[in-house]
């Protein structure tokens, strides 16, 4: 099956959870008062479950022809492993640990750490010039965020700031 | 008219708002030149600090002058590097690209420059007069015209931005909508789909979401094939050379200039037909008008083959801030960006902005004039310096990019579960992509979202029920079209394959 009909089956199964969730659930919270009105809260999700199951499924039965195109985004799916799938996968992964460590390590070493790191995946080798790059960009980021726009950004680590 | 003028006018003069042009056309120009970061892009990474600024019209201003900077950029490096920074300036490296390749770089950039100048020039002239007499119309319009309306921008949406696949664009739109309801809504004040998760009691963030679909598969993209931010030796090394055009070059592309500028407006103010069209459009027009000495120049390095995109799609961007300014309803994804910054702003865009915060509405109007006057003045000159950004690696721009799509999510919500989410919408977006699933209309659904389903149950608490549609002929009207929208380009995709099957069977 291809991707894009997998991603109408996932698509069809989100629907179906929200209709689920539209239809038997939501209006048990409901205050008596509102009862009496034309308009629930899951009225127009109702409207948007119905017509989101018969569009993933008119994709997922393929109702629509697709036109002839080359691939999307000029990537050949077929080849994928000729690309920097890894490379990509880091950096994803790189990302979420940014997430989760950005508040603990605060934002100066997180960034410093996500700038170096990223440049490292991407095959960077000249270390000095990696780290003197992340260091400016760092400092210089949380000072126009912080000090120049007025928002907050916690720049040390959460124990060193007793946090 | 004369009034606003005025008052647009002296809102726009002020030091801090002349300071907002510049540095935006500035700003959109270095990003907009870096290849896969289009303006929808830019724009979102803008918000956070647009919002930050506080005063709407400064704001405004800012992004307005980074949309067009980006659109400016992407030329240039259509141009000089043929990796298009924006969708809407592929056209431009048919041609520029050529040229630039044939040691004429400056003078294409000239073209380029001139023709967007003009473009948005003319574009800015027709807003003026068109946006008052639409805001006028639009003000005749109730709850049930409002949802008749933006149900048409979604349809219209879906079957543009679908390209024959209207099904899946539809589909975003749905999906989008339904992100929309996630959180607690203004009419109910009660949290919806929220599943006990406490972050999500505010919805989705719109930045985030914003940056997911667009900034992030494009980096990923990049990542994953290095050829795409690769440059090319059209550039001479950044040394950028004689960027004089002449006399009949410059009487060659001046009724081009003209048609295009016009033609390129009106596209643009159709929802769902944005820049991008406006410039392949503008150049297909071009190349099949001109006589067959010129037409065989096309894709060689011709000057009118610059200039039609060019001015096309600067007019166009212009353009789609009609629907927005005057009805609330964003005719492209860029410009659904910046109702999302509006709202986030606390400015509601629609027929009452006019009469309520003129200041607002002609501040973008004239600030245009002043946008694209800052690329002309500032920028040509600037050609050879602006593109040594290219010359940035990639192992160094890539996690740039990245790093700032986080704190665009960052600094909106200040709550690191965003980041997740950003990296989570990211892969799905970049998954959705390979599909062929157009992200645009998946945002605009996200947008409009809240304002369809307030309008929605306005109108069915007003008439008690969904008698509106058939009460209000305007919004039966509406909704008609609504679906001829959406089901022509079906029947008309089914009918050239039957025709070619025909064919092909020797019917």
């Amino acid at each position: 099956m291809a991707l894009d009909r997998w991603l109408a089956l996932v698509i069809l199964l989100i629907c179906l959870a929200y209709g689920y969730a539209a239809y038997f659930t939501m209006d048990a919270l409901l205050p008596p008062i509102m009862q009496r009105s034309p308009i629930w809260p899951s009225s127009f999700p109702k409207v948007l479950a119905i017509g989101g199951i018969l569009l993933s499924l008119s994709i997922l039965l393929g109702l629509e022809k697709s036109p002839d195109k080359k691939d999307a985004a000029d990537i050949n799916l077929s080849r994928l492993h000729e690309y920097k799938v890894g490379q990509a996968l880091l950096l994803l992964g790189l990302m979420v640990a940014y997430a989760l460590l950005l508040r603990p390590l605060g934002f100066l070493t997180s960034t410093f750490l996500f700038l170096t790191v990223g440049s490292f995946i991407l095959g960077e080798r000249r270390y000095v010039m990696m780290i003197v790059v992340a260091a400016i960009a760092a400092g210089t980021v949380w000072y126009l965020v912080d000090v120049v726009l007025g928002i907050f950004l916690s720049p040390f680590p959460s124990f060193l700031i007793g946090g | 008219m004369l009034e606003g003028l005025l008052t647009g006018l002296a809102t726009a003069f002020t030091f801090t708002n002349i300071m907002m042009v510049v540095g935006g056309c500035l700003i959109g120009t270095f990003i907009g030149m870096l290849p896969g970061l289009g303006p929808m892009s830019i724009i979102a990474i803008m918000i956070p600090v647009a919002i930050t600024i506080g005063d709407p019209s400064a704001a405004l201003i800012l992004l307005a002058g980074v949309y067009y900077g980006a659109v400016f950029g992407g030329s240039t490096s259509s141009i000089l590097i043929n990796a298009p920074g924006v969708a809407s300036t592929v056209a431009t490296s048919f041609d520029g690209y050529p040229l630039a390749r044939k040691g004429q770089a400056g003078k294409a950039l000239t073209v380029a420059a001139i023709s967007s100048f003009a473009g948005g020039t003319i574009g800015a002239i027709l807003l003026m007069v068109f946006a008052p007499a639409l805001a006028s119309v639009a003000l005749l319009f109730h709850s049930s015209e409002y949802f008749a309306l933006m149900v048409v921008g979604l349809s219209a949406i879906a079957a543009f931005a679908g390209t024959g696949q209207v099904g899946k664009a539809l589909l975003m739109t749905f999906l989008g909508l339904m992100m929309a309801t996630v959180g607690e809504g203004v009419l109910f004040n009660m949290p919806r789909f929220t599943m006990g998760v406490m972050d999500l009691q505010s919805g989705f963030g719109f930045i985030t979401l914003a940056m997911a679909m667009f900034a992030l598969p494009e980096a990923i993209f990049l990542v994953l094939d290095p050829a795409r931010s690769k440059t090319g030796d059209g550039s001479d090394g950044g040394k950028i050379k004689n960027l004089r055009i002449t006399k009949d070059e410059a009487r060659k592309i001046t009724p081009v200039i003209g048609r295009q500028s016009l033609q390129g407006f009106f596209i643009g103010v159709l929802p769902g037909a944005g820049a991008t069209i406006a410039s392949f459009l503008g150049y297909a027009v071009e190349r099949n008008i001109a006589n067959k000495e010129e037409q065989e120049e096309f894709g060689k390095g011709s000057v009118k083959g610059i200039a039609a995109p060019e001015s096309a799609n600067n007019a166009a961007c212009t353009g789609s801030f009609v629907p927005l300014l005057t009805l609330g309803i964003p005719g492209s994804g860029t410009t659904a960006i910046l109702l999302g910054a509006l709202i986030a702003l606390n400015v509601s865009p629609g027929p009452r902005l006019m009469v309520d915060e003129p200041q607002i509405f002609w501040a973008v109007i004239i600030s245009m004039y002043l946008g694209n006057l800052v690329l002309l003045i500032l920028n040509l000159p600037l050609i050879p310096y602006i593109a040594k950004v290219l010359a940035v690696p990639r192992n160094y721009l890539i996690p740039f990019i990245l790093f700032f799509t986080l704190m665009g999510a960052y600094i909106g919500q200040n709550n690191a579960t965003e980041l997740l989410l950003l990296v989570g919408f990211g892969i799905c977006a970049t998954l959705f992509r390979f599909a062929d699933y157009p992200l645009a209309p998946l945002l605009i659904g996200f947008i409009l979202g809240p304002l369809l389903e307030n309008n929605f149950s306005r109108a069915m608490q007003l008439y008690d029920g969904v008698g509106f549609i058939w009460e209000r002929p305007m919004t039966l009207g509406l909704l008609i079209l609504a679906v001829v929208l959406v089901v022509l380009p079906g029947y008309r995709a089914r009918r050239a394959r039957l025709r070619a099957e025909g064919v092909a069977d020797g019917d």
